[in-house]
């Protein structure tokens, strides 16, 4: 079958696409868009997290048939996304992006070329910015779904508490780094976004 | 640019930015959040094919006949592989012992054991073609602990060990038994006003890396392979691959790509040789991805363990002798059995003064699911039954279990049992003060925020399993030793290329090693290295691959010890040779070049006195610097056989955890409130990174303490819970804060003092959280992970 949606600001179309094929299949094998990962696929460890019509959900556990004419959002749009958000939003009020919204943004490349070794020069949303800073990443496998979770959580919950931050993130496993320095990179971005609506 | 550059006048040279000692952030954090870092399961390739092994439904049979033709007659399926299809006589690999075959011949020896592999155009297809494939079993008697495979008519797990029973282990079922003996423990048993004794288990963990078994093998035109895989070892993988392959090592090209984890779980081969049989049958790239259900069986677990153990001590306190038997589970192939025989063994009285010790480890063949390397290495079990035992004598004596084994912490100088002094640091005492005086979390935290209690933060969390009725608090201590590299006279060597050059008007340096980068952070450390030691900013550090040479395994907290000693090693050769250039075209400009110590600083050559001679691009300008060496640590020498004695270890690590646990007594649920922890890690290389893996160990230990194991059902020998569903890893509202304390006391034998930090809290953490729990409960628990029918008692 045919499968049309957008991903991170784009209209995509996936042929062939066979009935049992999840949207995680779809996005790392037929898109291109590895950035999802492939840790459990069964929706136990959040690895594959993305947003679909802003909600997060694990794209193993969504067929890719029922993302036919929906938005989906993945870890490689992540930036996009976040300042998209600030642009339209920039008092964080308004709770997320609107499906009008986001059907009329588009993905921008980039004026400078991400460094391919390093990735230097890459733009990043705050909370990638605030894992790195952190400490969060070690092996780096569960970030991607962490991030999605992370900024969802950040976006309806400016100023989560500790016990917040541990449920928002509930779903998704970490084996690297006791999840201390992860708590550290949500307080940050959490703290930076603060600062900078404060103006200080 | 000639001689003209240089300096005449004389300035202060600046410290070069991001050396050793700083909290440099990761190489690889930006490709990371951004998901365009490449992990082993993301590789894509025009035309490639997707494999799938076929795994054995029985832990033990005969296989009568395996027929194909019906997976080989599917659309999309481009090859069915079994035993008879590989290409030499070399059929098995092994880390220590070649007896893993590469596909089962004759028969399988546990659940989930590979049989056939399949490659087809769809990952879904080849599943389907798997299923197509008729094997025909003859069930044989499973064996599953120590009385079934050492019985005097046990089956043989591998046939043809029965001339492997030389001296020291008694029955071909045993892959290795290290017995260590000093002193008289008998006699210094009389010595004893108290005697505690203790039987303990401890159960099957994994390692559970996040990223799966996955990579893929690109047929060359030479008739070789480039495999892109996720290993601990490209040279080890090497090895055991090239072999069976039937090609010459060259023509096997190995590049690491992105690792999720290991943990221990990648030291063993998994889709390796598979992939490259399945590419040079068919042409084609082919890339395997295990789900988890198959990463379950596709690698090696922690080793289940059986250990009694007794101990005395003098009525003030001072402990007399101690006696243990560990019995490890192997499973059904050796893997690193033996070694890890040999940690548990010489690391099984801990951290204290023992002077009299009758110590006996085995490890068993089974057919359990095999058992290997896992973070703590052998030295895990016996740190959960040592560090009970230590409660159990402290409680008998009515003394604080803190200042008991303060009283009896061994320190620099200290014996092993291996009769090996400790010649370095061995802070214990002072870890267990600094643990036990940090704040404790307040009581009744739950209630903190207002007059109604936060569930969330409760036992049972938001399942509103009770709303703070039934729940008490338990603290608890423990502390632990592990040994840092590979041991009992191991060729632990690594080896770095280093190459100074003027890039774009920079000196830069690059450092090319096959060290695999797996999450722990050696591409950051290593670029540290180089910037304290070339005084380069600019540091590039290429992809690990077969193309330089062995840099050992990441595993044993050794990697920033001996690959970062070789990265030291090497760029002190290259300096020597910078400084030889800058001789060479500067040094009649100014006498220090032939007198004074000479540092490479802030992109400069300057005096030990801070005196600038020249700047590196004008030193490299026109020339480069390219060097490849090996480097060693001390070598180590094997355990004698009989007695256990023998300079065995290169270097210690020693943690110690304080545990506090609330526990809701109704229904056994458990929360563990805080895990803190104090480490000496000789010196910090990288104090971000440092904490955490310290941070990272101690999840790890706590989650074998509460909710990790897998289960093996004992009549059939087969896991009954290979998923996220059903066997547990800590989540983010499992795991508690985890304060830090970081010693650095340097190992003067260390590349810059450092010590290895990766495994040592994965000891203490387990047994400080059962501790905690039995402090909480009054009840003995002597198995872990503690589930909720051992605090109720139902």
């Amino acid at each position: 079958m045919r499968v049309n949606f957008t991903v991170n600001g784009r209209k995509q179309e996936a042929d062939d696409v066979w009935e049992g094929e999840s949207l995680l299949y779809v996005l790392r094998e037929r898109m291109g868009l590895p950035g999802s990962k492939n840790a459990c696929e069964q929706g136990e460890c959040g690895s594959c997290t993305v947003r679909l019509d802003g909600v997060p959900v694990c794209a193993c556990l969504v067929a890719a048939g029922q993302v036919e004419g929906r938005e989906v959002v993945t870890v490689e749009g992540l930036a996009d996304f976040a300042k998209q958000r600030e642009e339209g939003c920039a008092t964080g009020a308004c709770g997320g992006t609107s499906l009008q919204q986001a059907q009329q943004w588009q993905a921008r490349p980039s004026d400078k070329v991400a460094d391919s070794q390093n990735g230097e020069g890459a733009e990043l949303a705050p909370i990638q910015q605030a894992f790195i800073d952190a400490g969060a990443v070690q092996c780096g496998f569960c970030t991607p779904g962490l991030l999605v979770a992370a900024d969802e959580l950040l976006e309806r919950n400016a100023e989560p508490s500790d016990a917040d931050i541990r449920e928002a993130l509930s779903g998704n496993l970490c084996r690297c780094t006791g999840y201390e320095k992860i708590l550290d990179a949500v307080r940050l971005a959490a703290a930076r976004q603060d600062r900078q609506e404060s103006g200080v | 640019m000639g001689v003209t550059g240089t300096p005449t006048s004389i300035k202060q040279g600046s410290k070069t930015k991001g050396g050793i000692g700083e909290s440099t952030l990761r190489p690889d954090g930006t490709l990371k959040v951004t998901g365009e870092f490449a992990y082993s399961s993301d590789m894509w390739h025009e035309d490639m094919l997707w494999g799938y092994t076929l795994r054995s439904t029985t832990a033990h049979a005969e296989i009568r006949s395996i027929d194909t033709a019906e997976a080989l007659a599917m659309p999309g399926v481009y090859a069915v592989l079994t035993y008879d299809d590989l290409p030499t006589e070399v059929k098995n690999y092994g880390l220590e012992i070649q007896d893993t075959p590469v596909l089962a011949h004759g028969k399988v020896r546990h659940h989930g054991e590979p049989v056939a592999i399949v490659a087809a155009d769809h990952p879904e297809t080849a599943r389907r073609a798997a299923a197509k494939i008729k094997v025909d079993y003859a069930e044989l008697p499973v064996i599953t602990d120590e009385a079934s495979a050492t019985a005097p008519d046990a089956l043989l797990i591998h046939e043809g060990r029965d001339d492997h029973h030389i001296g020291h282990v008694p029955h071909p079922n045993i892959v290795h038994r290290q017995p260590i003996v000093r002193g008289d423990a008998d006699e210094a048993a009389k010595r004893a006003d108290v005697i505690v004794s203790g039987e303990y288990v401890f159960g099957m963990q994994d390692q559970a890396f996040l990223g799966p078994e996955s990579g893929m093998a690109v047929p060359g035109e030479d008739g070789g392979v480039d495999l892109y895989v996720a290993t601990q070892w490209l040279h080890s993988d090497l090895k055991q691959i090239a072999p069976v392959l039937g090609l010459p090592e060259e023509k096997v090209r190995m590049t690491l790509s992105g690792v999720g984890g290991a943990f221990g779980g990648r030291e063993d081969i998994s889709m390796q040789i598979h992939a490259c049989l399945l590419a040079l049958r068919t042409g084609k790239p082919v890339k395997i991805v295990y789900n988890r259900f198959e990463s379950f069986f596709g690698h090696v677990h922690r080793h289940p363990a059986k250990l009694w153990y007794e101990h005395g001590a003098t009525k003030d306190g001072k402990l007399t002798h101690m006696k243990c038997r560990i019995v490890l589970d192997g499973g059904a192939y050796a893997s690193a059995s033996p070694a890890v025989v040999g940690n548990a063994s010489s690391l099984s009285a801990g951290p204290y003064v023992i002077d009299s010790v009758d110590i006996e480890a085995i490890a068993l063949y089974t057919n359990n699911p095999p058992c290997g390397a896992m973070r703590g290495f052998g030295a895990v079990q016996a740190c959960f039954a040592y560090e009970a035992q230590m409660d159990k004598l402290a409680a008998k004596l009515d003394m604080d279990p803190v200042e008991f084994r303060r009283l009896n912490a061994m320190e620099q100088g200290t014996l092993l049992p291996t009769g090996q002094p400790c010649d370095s640091p061995a802070p214990v005492a002072e870890l267990l003060r600094r643990v036990k005086a940090m704040p404790l979390p307040p009581e009744q935290q739950w209630l903190a925020a207002g007059e109604q209690a936060d569930v969330r933060a409760l036992p049972g969390g938001l399942s509103n399993t009770t709303h703070g009725e039934g729940v008490v608090r338990g603290i608890g201590y423990a502390v632990g030793i592990k040994n840092v590299g590979f041991s009992e006279g191991f060729d632990d060597y690594s080896t770095a290329r280093v190459r100074m050059e003027v890039i774009n008007g920079e000196p830069v340096a690059t450092v090319h090693t096959a060290m695999a980068e797996v999450g722990q952070g050696g591409v950051t450390v290593h670029a540290q290295i180089a910037r304290t030691e070339l005084g380069v900013t600019q540091v590039t550090i290429n992809p690990a691959d077969t193309q330089v040479g062995s840099a050992g395994s990441t595993s044993a907290s050794r990697q920033t010890y001996v690959t970062g000693g070789a990265v030291k090693n090497t760029c002190e050769n290259v300096r020597e040779k910078v400084l030889e250039i800058g001789r060479a075209k500067f040094g009649s400009y100014h006498p220090a070049w032939a007198t004074a110590e000479l540092l490479l600083e802030g992109g400069k050559v300057v005096t030990d006195g801070g005196e600038v001679l020249a700047d590196l691009v004008d030193v490299l300008e026109g020339e480069s610097v390219d060097l490849e060496l090996e480097w060693r640590h001390r070598p180590t020498e094997a355990f004698d056989l009989r007695t256990g004695q023998g300079n065995g270890h290169v270097q210690y690590s020693f943690a110690a955890h304080r545990a506090v646990v609330e526990v809701d007594t109704e229904l056994g649920l458990v929360k563990v409130i805080e895990l803190a922890c104090a480490q000496d890690v000789g010196k910090a290389l990288n104090p971000l990174s440092v904490v955490g893996q310290i941070q990272g160990g101690t999840t790890q230990g706590l989650g074998v303490a509460v909710m990790e194991e897998i289960i093996v059902d004992p009549k059939t020998a087969k896991v009954r819970n290979p998923s996220f569903t059903d066997y547990l890893i800590p989540t983010i509202l499992d795991t508690p804060t985890i304060p830090v304390d970081v010693l650095e006391l340097a190992d003067e034998h260390a590349p810059y003092g450092l010590r290895g930090i990766g495994e040592a809290p994965t000891l203490s953490s387990t047994p400080a959280v059962l501790a905690a729990i039995r402090n909480a409960t009054g009840l003995e628990l002597n198995r872990t992970p503690v589930r909720p029918e051992h605090l109720t008692g139902t």
